[in-house]
């Protein structure tokens, strides 16, 4: 009985001691080689089935945040304007609509001239407008002004949405720009609006980071002024654009007043970046006649006038080329301009109606032509981003860390081993083969959960070897203390093992409950360090009890029933 | 066999105002440091010598070929239009230096200003570096965390530790008692309050290793007094006659070697990973190391007096409605029955059993 026992024991251990190294050292995903079992080739496999963090291999880690609250104060605007609009083309008295957007509340105010009406206006507008009630706006009329305001869970929705749709953008930004193997998720909580990217190897994430903080937002523009052949209507300062529209030093809301900077061949100066060149103003139309959404695709050529300069031609989707074809037949010989980041880079009269495609000239050079073009095929941005957190990490650095973390900890295993030997003798060597496999199979878990291991990761193993040393002693300890009580030596191990096994399971499992609570409420690193922690916790119990009782079943079986002495 | 400790019969509890005493004192010197620091910045230091996670800014490290000294760093550094920069060789690292910058821009400005200055810093001390020569410097790492993140970081730290601290309390309060549970979570509380004072006190940098290192030493703390209240608990079935008082003191008697074997050996590791571990993991090693210390002490020190206090304040609040029960004939759900665990025998010696 007691011989099938620790056979059937010994068979457990060697079967999960060798699927435990199997799973740190063997290759994964593929069938093993006979080269896999040379030093070179464990060593290798290794280094591939142990996934570093960041801090340790090197890299560059961006947390970087969604400004959510820009996206719905345009969202807002634009609606403001767009239902003053809808407002007169049906016919009704629309004097005034302006937005609020103050802390956390986002508000349509429509004045109107005839609050009799007000049922009317509002059905116009929403017919036009996705303001109703459906969409998440509520309404309320109060006297001349009606105001529809954004209610807190569509905030939080619409939110959300834009989070999401810029963490797909910049999926496609990165990939586009060639990063290997990106990280990129959601971080922090549901409501933070977080975006955690890692890219392993990428020392200096600036080049990186220009392509995903351009928010790359194109318009086509009405530009305000007398049709062609008159030149198109420029200012020399803002202030003489804004005086031009005779509204009191204000800008009525269905005008902006933007940057342009003319093209070289308009100005006839020679094509010399040391040049400023004049900055002039225009006046255009609010809203945009389509914007960047409608693209379809586009592409960076050399531009006519040869030289170094490139141009961009870009096509439109559908329901972007059905507006702009609608809007350029009904207004030939007007000017249109292509604005960036409001910023118009050129302006062109419209000759003929212009359906799905379209160009943008203007002074790019070939790195900045493509970046656009790159911009603009994976879509704007819904909103700027903000980083928080830019940590990078060469790998000399990340590897000194390593090697003197390592070298520290095999040193501080040295100790431990020979303090066990020394002062346990005989059973030291079963503490110290427990501890050993305990770490192969500390390992074996991180491998299989695919867990990344960073520096609060190897302050997890650092408490797990501490741990699993405390269960042998707690154990040897036990054992003396029973034979000094004068048991015989089977049942000082039985009961040295029995006692101190409700104290381990008691430590164990504290710890392991606390590690779920860091779980739970940590981020990142701190969940780094309880997934260690854990996967070390569980392992121990099995290393530490289950293998350390089994040597001690061994021994005995080998000295037989009537054991005198025992080395500890 | 070789022995550490053999029948050793210390009355520790018999010294508890002694050591209540020195925790005390050790506390209000942590404190008074951090206050005092707070208030009157001697020196220019704050409360806590916060690092880029909690306080926001930049941190870089830079690698030289030819090392100049820390003073011509400054200086080019200063040109660059840092500043205030805190320059500090690596000292086990010869060519290695840490520049660290406040976040750049005041943070009244608009958003935008201050975002610039995450990767501003990383920027202005590239410029200056190439003063030195394109090749002979180079940035190997740098940290930038902006104010909103740090600010978040720090409440997460405090949020997990607290988590942390609540989730033993529970598991305690179900496998023993409550009173061990408050008793084991108000000693780990003092060992992380008297590991902060003295990183206020040596002004050592906190950063996020640190958090992870104190939520080690909070696991190291709260295993040394299971330890002990495991054993409390397993003598107070077999020595039915002695008080808790008693019993305490024998458990932590019994336990003393596996105590001083367990800490002893992890704080050699320890000590190994504060000489060898290198500048980067310092902080975090030289928190767990005076965790192992104060770990270790608060068990004996902290936990069994409180418990013992507590216990006996909970019983003396029992036997009242006890008595009060038994004279009216109905008997008092909250008084144990003979022989149940840890609460029968609290206070002097019980006849009955």
């Amino acid at each position: 009985m007691k011989k099938r026992s620790l056979l059937q024991r010994s068979i457990v251990i060697g079967i999960v001691t060798l699927l435990g190294l199997y799973i740190v050292i063997g290759p994964r995903g593929r069938r093993p080689h006979f080269k896999d079992f040379t030093p070179s080739g464990m060593k290798a496999n290794l280094a591939q089935n142990i996934h570093l963090g960041l801090d340790l291999k090197g890299g560059s880690h961006l947390v970087m945040r969604v400004k959510t609250e820009e996206y719905l104060k345009r969202l807002t605007e634009d609606a403001a304007t767009a239902a003053q609009n809808a407002a007169k083309d049906a016919g009704f008295d629309a004097k005034e609509a302006r937005a609020e957007t103050t802390s956390g509340n986002y508000r349509v105010i429509l004045q109107v001239g005839d609050p009799s009406k007000a049922k009317e206006i509002r059905e116009a507008v929403e017919k036009k407008v996705n303001i109703a009630d459906h969409d998440g706006w509520s309404f309320s009329p109060s006297g001349n002004s009606l105001t529809w305001t954004l209610s807190g869970s569509a905030q939080r929705t619409l939110a959300e949405s834009a989070t999401e749709q810029a963490l797909k953008i910049i999926e496609s930004r990165i990939n586009a720009v060639g990063v290997a193997e990106p990280t990129l998720q959601r971080h922090g909580g549901q409501n933070s609006h977080e975006i955690l990217l890692q890219m392993p190897g990428i020392q200096d994430p600036e080049h990186v980071k220009q392509q995903l903080g351009n928010p790359s937002h194109l318009e086509l523009v009405h530009v305000v002024g007398p049709p062609s052949p008159a030149p198109h209507q420029t200012y020399a300062t803002k202030e003489d654009a804004i005086a031009s529209l005779n509204s009191g030093g204000n800008i009525p809301a269905n005008r902006r007043v933007l940057p342009y900077t003319e093209r070289v061949e308009l100005t006839g100066q020679e094509a010399n970046a040391n040049t400023p060149l004049p900055k002039k103003w225009v006046v255009v139309e609010s809203p945009a006649i389509i914007d960047g959404a409608e693209v379809r695709t586009a592409a960076a050529i050399p531009a006519r006038g040869g030289g170094e300069q490139y141009e961009i031609q870009f096509s439109l989707k559908k329901s972007g080329a059905d507006k702009f074809g609608a809007w350029t037949g009904a207004n030939i010989n007007e000017y249109m301009g292509v604005a960036l980041n409001d910023e118009v880079k050129s302006i062109a009269f419209i000759k003929s109606q212009i359906s799905d495609s379209g160009e943008i000239t203007g002074n790019f050079s070939k790195q900045s032509a493509d970046d656009l073009v790159l911009t603009l095929r994976s879509g704007a941005l819904p909103a700027g981003i903000q980083y928080q957190e830019e940590r990078t990490v060469g790998p000399s650095l990340g590897a000194d860390s390593i090697r003197s973390g390592v070298r520290a900890s095999l040193l501080g295993l040295i100790l431990v081993v020979a303090f066990m030997l020394f002062y346990y003798r005989g059973s030291g060597i079963n503490a110290v083969v427990a501890l050993l496999l305990n770490m192969v199979l500390m390992l074996a878990g991180l491998v299989m959960f695919g867990a990344t291991l960073t520096l609060p990761g190897i302050a997890g193993i650092i408490l797990t070897i501490g741990m699993a040393v405390d269960s042998n002693v707690l154990i040897f300890e036990r054992i003396r203390e029973e034979m000094r009580s004068g048991k015989t030596i089977p049942s000082s191990i039985e009961q040295g093992f029995g006692h101190a096994f409700v104290t381990i399971i008691d430590t164990h499992v504290t710890t392991i409950v606390s590690s779920l609570f860091l779980y739970a409420f940590g981020a990142g690193p701190i969940r780094g360090f309880a997934v260690t922690l854990v996967i070390g916790l569980l392992v121990n119990l099995f290393s530490a009890v289950y293998v350390s009782r089994t040597i001690f079943m061994w021994l005995l079986s080998r000295k037989g029933r009537r054991v005198e002495s025992l080395s500890i | 066999m070789f022995q550490l400790f053999h029948n050793i019969r210390v009355d520790w509890l018999g010294k508890r105002r002694f050591f209540i005493g020195i925790s005390i004192v050790l506390m209000l010197a942590g404190m008074g440091s951090a206050v005092y620091r707070h208030k009157f910045h001697p020196k220019g230091t704050e409360a806590f010598n916060l690092g880029v996670d909690f306080k926001g800014g930049t941190v870089v490290t830079v690698r030289f070929k030819q090392p100049p000294t820390a003073e011509t760093l400054r200086t080019s550094i200063d040109r660059a239009g840092i500043r205030d920069a805190v320059i500090q060789p690596i000292l086990d690292k010869p060519g290695e230096f840490l520049i660290r910058v406040a976040q750049q821009g005041p943070q009244s400005e608009s958003e935008s200003q201050t975002q610039a200055g995450v990767d501003a810093a990383r920027a202005k001390v590239g410029l200056a570096l190439k003063s030195f020569g394109e090749s002979n410097a180079e940035i190997i790492g740098t940290d930038a965390v902006g104010e909103v993140a740090s600010k978040q970081l720090r409440t997460q730290a405090i949020a997990v530790t607290i988590a942390a601290l609540i989730g033993m309390l529970l598991f305690i309060a179900f496998r023993f008692e409550w009173t061990y549970g408050a008793a084991a979570v108000i000693a780990v509380f003092h060992t992380v309050l008297v590991t902060l004072g003295l990183f206020s006190i040596f002004q050592i940098e906190i950063n996020l290793t640190v958090i992870a290192a104190l939520l080690t030493l909070v696991g190291f703390d709260v295993n040394d007094s299971i330890v002990i209240f495991d054993r409390i608990r397993e003598n107070r079935k077999l020595h039915r006659r002695m008080s808790l008082y008693e019993v305490t003191n024998l458990s932590i008697n019994q336990t003393l070697s596996r105590t001083v074997i367990t800490s002893g050996l992890v704080f050699l590791s320890v000590v190994a990973l504060v000489l060898l571990g290198g500048e980067t993991l310092r902080p975090f090693s030289l928190a767990l190391l005076m965790g192992i210390i104060f770990g270790t002490y608060d068990t004996i020190a902290v936990a069994g007096p409180i418990m013992v206090w507590w216990e006996r304040r909970v019983e003396a609040a029992n036997k009242q409605p006890a008595a009060a029960a038994r004279a009216s004939g109905v008997s008092s759900g909250r008084n144990p029955a003979p022989g149940s665990r840890a609460r029968n025998g609290v206070g002097k010696p019980s006849r009955a059993a």
